[in-house]
């Protein structure tokens, strides 16, 4: 088999010499976060209490351009609309529903703290502080947690059918990272449910003639007049057709990053193109590198495999995760008996067993599997075993539990989960890195705002689970509805930009100098086979496990890629029509940059922190050394000048303290 | 294994399409259709042929991007899946397979198997919503749902917006997605005192869009969600109760 991706580091070759970290980067001044100068968990009232006002006849006076229609952008676009500004709304889909939110399975958290497990916000805020090894913001993470109350009420109020316990109240799981049971879910769908609930949200201010909605349109560039965002440059992706929209203000929702590893659990149609083309235009991009491996994603068993297929981590609630104590083990696992079998993770970390996080999970699978424990044709996968939880609860209940999760495996693999353990791996999941905002949600532009995933906020080296359909509502219809109209309120009186300033029409050439380029290319390679072996890369040099040696190989195996790219890309088809392969190679020209923005943070940050594992720093046990004096800060970085001779990213520090959850070693034991 | 496609081909709405055929000889059991295709575009590009378009996304059966028709039938051979999670496996070696567009007279082609589902949101639009502002919602527990209702509920809000029922229809009727969308709200409590508004202005835009319902059933035998047959009773159950209590109760 030629790509398989899921084996990194072995093949890395020994003597590639080490960048040193100085020859790919500079440093910049340091970042303000803006944080209210109060205790984190005052923050958030403290700054709605300070921000600026538009009365209500005024707000029909603003324009704001929303990009995307997941979660976080539909809840800004529809809230900002029921307030009363004109929402201009962008999608690449043809309908706001089949946004990326969709796909999640596993839940959605909120610190209601009903129940007497003796949850609370304040426990909320440590463990994500905590899950995200403190590289995260903690006063973003006590508003998550604060406005976590109502999302719950607003989308149950919306339609969305939250499991219930049998008494009628709503019901809860839990999951990785945490010891009580705040996970609100809609069985395997609640991604789904809160999706649509949101999309139709945003169809009813479309209805009301608040917001209009434009679907198959893909943002290519930010218009940037002043030091302001004011506006977008769009390509209809039926006609072709090349415009600016202007605006007031922009809000980015347009998703995570981690499709730049190809064989990703994330939508195909997921990318980078409206966050990189934004940092191009001085948007600094956060912890680039913070990329998270879901610990129980699909093997790869064949080559044109196109994704890794997520199985939601609430799987690990009821099943247990083991490995043969042997190598090369390749008994059916039926046939293994009880003490032949290794249950690593409850061996390993007793208190959480199949509980802990993501990245602790994903990295004990990849140590098994690449000592040669793994199990499947490929030898790939660790088993996830739901017999002792059928044994416990019974059929029925383990299947009204799971059902539509064990159904999705079985339709993707043939194995029936009740007659025979899942296999399971790490795959390239959710990018806790983005573009970088303050606690506003405001950019390093002003003007660009983010919401959800394509931002950085909350999460830090390690995002705990059901935290991000959280993070994506609570963005949406709780902080940009207060944000945003805080910036406009002073700009009352300015129109939007004139469609012919020259801001707008040199954005509008670029987008389309460039497109004539990839049409023109006389290459031979479509752009897929450059996104195949952009992952392979990636997987390889920047994955679940790092190394100094392999992330110098990754930039330079990435500048050459991207060199062949722009020298043998070939795009048939025209650009006035639905023209897909040009899709693809615009999102993977920008996944050919970001990638090396990627590896660079990652051999810049010279310490392991969450998901971020650098081989050179693990404590004896093979835990993740931290090292808190020189990192304890976010890189939002700068791409080099389009002029600059030295082609060096420029880092800027956002230095981050922690005072309600003192800085303290992660630890699952 | 060797598989011959015949795949229709047009470059948009305005012209006409017809089928062409393509050989893919490696071809393997565990492929998914959509695979299937990206293994042809593949070979397409490298032949300097333009690759066929088609529409997928998430690839794990709950966007509603795909949706092809296969040798007549919407998603392909196996009942209740969608097209991302039909496997090659159904086939055997040697098969020949008509790939279509979803076909329906309220789905105009986009390109080769891209057709425009709009008339879908058309539906959501007109009704397919709860009035509720940001802010304004009451705590989620005060309203009591028994288990098995909001079990119910979901049931019906399964439903990926595929479009696939109104393509196996005769007639072109959304009843099967109206109607999940219909019975899915009127369970929860909370979006009551809609109900009534809801269904008459949801069944009015089905019927400017769609063609009737003569309960041929052919939809729940595609619909990847599983959504019930006793869906479509809700389109006239709801309009019926809607007419009975007055539109806005
Ligand atoms: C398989 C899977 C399961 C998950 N399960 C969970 C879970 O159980 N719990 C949890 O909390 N999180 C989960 N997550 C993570 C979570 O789903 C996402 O982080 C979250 O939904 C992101 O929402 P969003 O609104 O930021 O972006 P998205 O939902 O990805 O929306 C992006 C939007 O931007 C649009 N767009 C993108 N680029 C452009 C452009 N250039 N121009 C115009 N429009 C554009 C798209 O059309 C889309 O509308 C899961 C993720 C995956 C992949
Ligand atoms: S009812 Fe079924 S077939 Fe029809 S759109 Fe919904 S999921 Fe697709
Ligand atoms: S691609 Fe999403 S349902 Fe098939």
């Amino acid at each position: 088999m030629t790509d398989d991706t899921t084996r990194p580091d072995t093949t890395q070759r020994e003597t590639t010499p080490v960048l040193e970290p100085e020859a790919v980067r500079t440093v910049g001044s340091p970042l303000d976060g803006k944080v209210p100068d109060v205790p984190a968990e005052q923050a958030w009232d403290d700054r709605r209490l300070h921000y600026d006002l538009v009365a209500p006849a005024n707000r029909r006076k603003f324009t704001v351009i929303v990009v995307g229609t997941g979660l976080a952008g539909a809840g800004a676009a529809a809230a900002l609309g029921e307030l009363g500004y004109q929402v201009e709304c962008f999608t690449i889909h043809d309908a706001p529903r089949r946004a990326h939110s969709v796909a999640a399975q596993g839940g959605i958290n909120a610190a209601r703290a009903r129940k007497v497990d003796n949850d609370s916000v304040h426990r909320f805020v440590k463990d994500t502080v905590k899950g995200g090894d403190f590289r995260g913001r903690e006063a973003d993470a006590y508003r998550l947690g604060q406005e976590s109350v109502r999302v719950i009420d607003h989308m149950n109020a919306i339609g969305a059918p939250f499991a219930r316990e049998y008494g009628g109240e709503l019901a809860t799981r839990s999951f990785g990272g945490v010891q009580v049971s705040r996970t609100y879910y809609t069985r395997g769908q609640t991604g789904q449910q809160l999706q649509v609930a949101g999309a139709n949200a945003l169809l009813r201010q479309v209805a009301r003639g608040t917001v209009t909605l434009h679907t198959r349109q893909e943002m290519l560039d930010l218009v940037v007049a002043d030091g302001r965002a004011q506006g977008i440059v769009v390509r209809d992706l039926v006609t072709g057709e090349v415009r600016a929209v202007t605006a007031h203000a922009v809000v980015l929702a347009t998703g995570g990053y981690g499709n730049i590893y190809c064989k990703s659990t994330l939508a195909k149609n997921s990318n980078a193109t409206a966050a990189w083309r934004a940092h191009k235009r001085g948007a600094h991009f956060a912890n680039p590198s913070f990329i998270q491996f879901h610990p129980t994603a699909l093997p790869l068993m064949s080559e044109w495999q196109s994704k890794t297929i997520l199985m939601s981590e609430s799987l690990r609630n009821d099943g247990r995760i083991w490995v043969p104590v042997r190598a090369d083990d390749d008994r059916a696992p039926a046939d293994i008996p009880e003490d032949e079998r290794d249950y690593y993770l409850e061996r390993r970390y007793p208190t959480y067993g199949n509980l802990t996080p993501r990245d602790v999970a994903s990295r004990a699978a990849r140590e098994r599997i690449d000592a040669g424990f793994g199990v499947g044709p490929l030898k790939n996968a660790v088993y996830l075993d739901f017999a002792d939880a059928i044994a416990r609860l019974g059929r029925a209940t383990v299947m009204s539990r799971y059902s539509n999760l064990f159904h999705m495996y079985e339709q993707a693999t043939g194995d029936d989960p009740l007659r025979t353990p899942m296999r399971i791996a790490p795959g390239a999941h959710f990018a806790m890195g983005g573009l970088w905002s303050d606690y506003d949600l405001m950019t390093s532009v002003p003007g660009l705002f983010v919401g959800g995933e394509v931002g950085w906020g909350y999460h830090g080296a390690n995002r705990l689970g059901a935290n991000s359909l959280l993070s994506a509502c609570v963005d949406g219809w709780f902080t940009l509805p207060y944000a945003v109209p805080g910036y406009l309120a002073p700009l009352l009186g300015t129109p939007p930009l004139a469609l012919d300033d020259d801001a707008v029409l040199d954005a509008v050439e670029a987008v389309e100098a460039r497109t004539q380029r990839l049409l023109k290319n006389e290459g031979t390679q479509g752009p897929d086979r450059f996104h195949r072996r952009l992952g392979e890369i990636l997987y390889r040099c920047a994955g679940v496990s790092r190394t100094p040696e392999g992330l110098s190989q990754g930039i330079t195996e990435i500048r050459a890629l991207r060199e062949e790219f722009w020298r043998d890309v070939r795009v048939l088809g025209e650009g006035t029509a639905l023209n897909q392969e040009l899709e693809r190679a615009g999102r993977v020209a920008d996944y050919l940059e970001m990638a090396e923005l990627l590896c660079v943070d990652g051999l810049d940050r010279d310490e392991s922190c969450g998901a971020h594992f650098r081989a050179d720093h693990q404590t004896p046990d093979g835990e993740a050394l931290r090292d808190d004096a020189a990192w304890c800060r976010v890189s939002a970085w700068e791409s080099p000048a389009p002029d600059a001779t030295d082609g060096r990213f420029v880092r800027h520090d956002e230095p981050l303290t922690f005072q309600a959850v003192p800085l303290q070693t992660r630890n699952y034991a | 294994m060797k598989l011959t496609l015949d795949v229709w081909r047009q470059p948009d709405a305005a012209s006409p399409g017809a089928f062409e055929s393509y050989v893919v000889t490696d071809a393997t059991a565990e492929m998914t259709l959509l695979e299937l295709l990206d293994r042809l575009n593949d070979q397409l590009v490298e032949e300097g042929r333009e690759p066929v378009a088609f529409e997928s996304d998430c690839r794990e059966g709950i966007c509603g991007c795909c949706g092809v028709n296969v040798d007549g039938r919407p998603h392909g051979p196996e009942a209740n899946t969608p097209s991302c999670e039909q496997h090659v496996r159904s086939f055997a070696d040697g098969d020949h397979i008509v790939l279509e567009p979803l076909r329906s007279a309220a789905f105009p082609v986009v390109k080769d198997l891209v057709v425009d589902r709009s008339a879908l949101d058309r539906v959501i639009q007109a009704g397919g919503h709860v009035a509720v502002d940001a802010g304004t919602a009451p705590d989620a527990d005060t309203t009591r749902i028994d288990h098995e209702t909001a079990e119910m509920a979901l049931d019906f809000a399964a439903c990926i917006g595929c479009g696939a029922c109104v393509a196996a229809c005769p007639n072109g009727s959304a009843s099967l997605f109206t109607g999940a969308k219909l019975t899915h709200l009127a369970a929860l409590p909370q979006t009551r005192q809609e109900r009534g508004r809801r269904a008459v202005a949801m069944v009015d835009q089905m019927e400017h869009d769609f063609g009737p319902c003569s309960t041929y059933g052919e939809c729940a035998l595609v619909c990847p969600a599983g959504i019930p047959l006793t869906a479509i009773a809700a389109v006239g159950k709801e309009r019926m109760r809607a007419f009975l209590r007055g539109r806005a109760s």
